[in-house]
């Protein structure tokens, strides 16, 4: 899933201060699981900016939805009873889909209200880790099941480098060497190419925002077939 | 004889070799790095130029590397993947090589995290493996990494680094066989603190005939203060200072003790097999050098041959 946290109440307030109508909107998806930008988070924001809007003196209407996910057009469309006026709105989805929003109500000027980190998993409640950064090019079914290209400070691809220490990687001792565990893998599994076996350069060109829409029908396409 | 530099031409000969860290300035200053030229010529056989060490801003290894060049020593170029992609890397080598630098020390680099400027985009395009590989192939296939032909590849003796001390000994010594797969012709290893462990890996690497396969120089360091030995424990990532050399720097509290205990394990480690010389970094402590390379029996260094004069 996609791991946002909350941007700061003070950058929200600067981006909506001057307009007339707003509208706070939340997403079903990612968001709501990791709650930062879910119905719950809507309805907190927006109280909390009309006693701000209250106290400033400020004349400040606020309106409140959530799309079941801010990516999906036809989700977006049902928010438009509540946009209908609106002239800022402060979206707690992801990128994706507050630029989605963006572009589906462009007289509306669209800011985030949160900041997408990674895409993670859940490690224990509260707590969530980078596992993919949408490479375009998976190999870890040659690395033991673990991504370096997300986990690993340098994503090296050929690693341990030689700045792991116990096990932890040199810029965050709270974070485990994912070449360690790679080799760790490899010696349980007997697997030793995932260490021995040179890795060539990378295709970045796959990525980033170098997608097409047509290159991701044709490779859909192509599953299904 | 591959690029027919000094430190080839010495390594080859059979010959114990002494390297030396120069650190290039934070500053548009040629005269900081003639001085310490002119301070450490011929106490060692080449000289490695760092590539903005600890990813603190510093003036380029290779710019840094021309003006060692004009006052007669040979460098040795470090290149880190940390601030270039693979354009980068590929025309900043072939610019070193047209110089006629012909040592290439290949390293993935330090994280920006541990430098001035911690905010930096880290690139990464390639890893230390990666650019061994691509700079064998620009000097053995003259092809670019794309495959494009070109007339003249850089003639560089390839060299790598490896960190005995940091994982097991069994990963590190295969670390070493992958590096030289991909083309490290020489090592230099992080500073030997903890010879027990050195000992331990050479054994690994003998095992594996890997001396044999490339010359390995081991790393050392003089500690300046019992402060600097465990600022390096806790600090530097992958140093293994053991608590004796700790207690040893505590008990005499003196830089006189530091070079001691320098001189001890380069003595320990000429014993060990496969140990083909010594690389000295002694980080911004460069005049310190000469009196190592003095002490520890090491001179005269024999001249290099390029800058001999005719007879």
């Amino acid at each position: 899933m996609i791991v946002a946290k909350p941007k700061s109440l003070e950058y929200i307030k600067k981006r909506i201060k001057n307009h007339k109508k707003i509208a706070v909107v939340g997403c079903g998806g990612c968001v709501t699981v990791r709650p930062v930008g879910g119905e719950k988070q809507v309805a907190e924001l927006a109280s909390v900016l009309r006693i701000w809007a209250k106290k400033e003196g400020l004349n400040l209407e606020i309106e409140e939805d959530t799309a079941l996910r801010q990516c999906e057009p036809e989700f977006i469309d049902e928010l438009s009873d509540k946009m209908k006026g609106c002239d800022a709105a402060i979206s707690l989805a992801c990128g994706v889909g507050a630029q989605c929003l963006a572009e589906r109500y462009s007289d509306v000027k669209v800011s985030p209200g949160v900041d997408a980190v990674f895409m993670g998993a859940t490690i224990e409640p509260g707590l969530y880790w980078e596992r993919c950064v949408g490479c375009g090019d998976c190999i870890i079914g040659e690395t033991g099941g673990y991504c370096p290209v997300s986990r690993c400070a340098k994503s090296l691809l050929n690693g341990p480098c030689g700045g792991s220490q116990g096990g932890k990687c040199e810029v965050d001792p709270n974070t485990p060497c994912v070449w360690e565990q790679i080799y760790k893998r490899s010696e349980e599994s007997g697997d030793r190419d995932a260490i021995d076996k040179f890795v060539p350069p990378k295709d970045w060109s796959i990525r980033p925002s170098r997608l097409t829409l047509e290159h991701v029908r044709v490779k859909t396409e192509g599953r299904a077939t | 004889m591959i690029a027919g530099s000094n430190l080839e031409r010495l390594l080859r000969a059979g010959k114990f070799v002494v390297t030396a860290e120069l650190g290039p300035p934070n500053a548009a200053d040629r005269t900081v790095v003639e001085k310490k030229a002119a301070l450490l010529k011929g106490y060692a056989d080449a000289f490695n130029v760092t590539d903005c060490q600890t990813s603190v801003v510093r003036m380029s290894s290779i710019a840094s590397a021309v003006i060692l060049m004009e006052a007669g020593l040979e460098p040795v170029v470090q290149m880190t993947c940390r601030d270039r992609n693979r354009i980068g890397l590929q025309s900043d080598l072939l610019g070193a090589a047209a110089l006629g630098m012909k040592n290439l020390l290949c390293l993935t680099g330090d994280h920006p995290k541990f430098g001035d400027h911690p905010t930096a985009k880290p690139v990464f395009d390639l890893d230390s493996v990666q650019l061994l590989h691509m700079v064998k192939t620009m000097r053995d296939e003259k092809r670019l990494l794309s495959g494009t032909e070109i007339a003249v590849g850089p003639r560089f003796f390839l060299g790598a680094a490896e960190n005995p001390f940091a994982g097991t000994i069994d990963i590190r010594a295969r670390r070493l066989a992958k590096k030289m797969a991909a083309g490290a012709e020489f090592f230099q290893t992080q500073i030997v603190y903890n010879v027990e462990k050195f000992t331990a890996w050479m054994k690994a690497v003998r095992d594996m005939g890997l001396h044999k396969k490339a010359f390995i120089l081991a790393g050392v360091a003089p500690l300046k203060s019992p402060g600097m030995a465990r600022y390096m424990k806790q600090n530097i990532p992958g140093m293994d200072v053991p608590d004796e050399i700790i207690a040893r720097m505590k008990e005499k509290k003196s830089k006189e003790e530091g070079i001691q205990i320098c001189l001890d394990i380069i003595e320990q480690l000429r014993d060990i097999e496969g140990v083909a010389g010594v690389h000295i970094m002694a980080i911004e402590w460069e005049e310190i050098v000469p009196e190592i390379v003095e002490r520890a029996g090491l001179l005269p260094r024999p001249a290099p041959e390029s800058f001999r004069n005719p007879v």
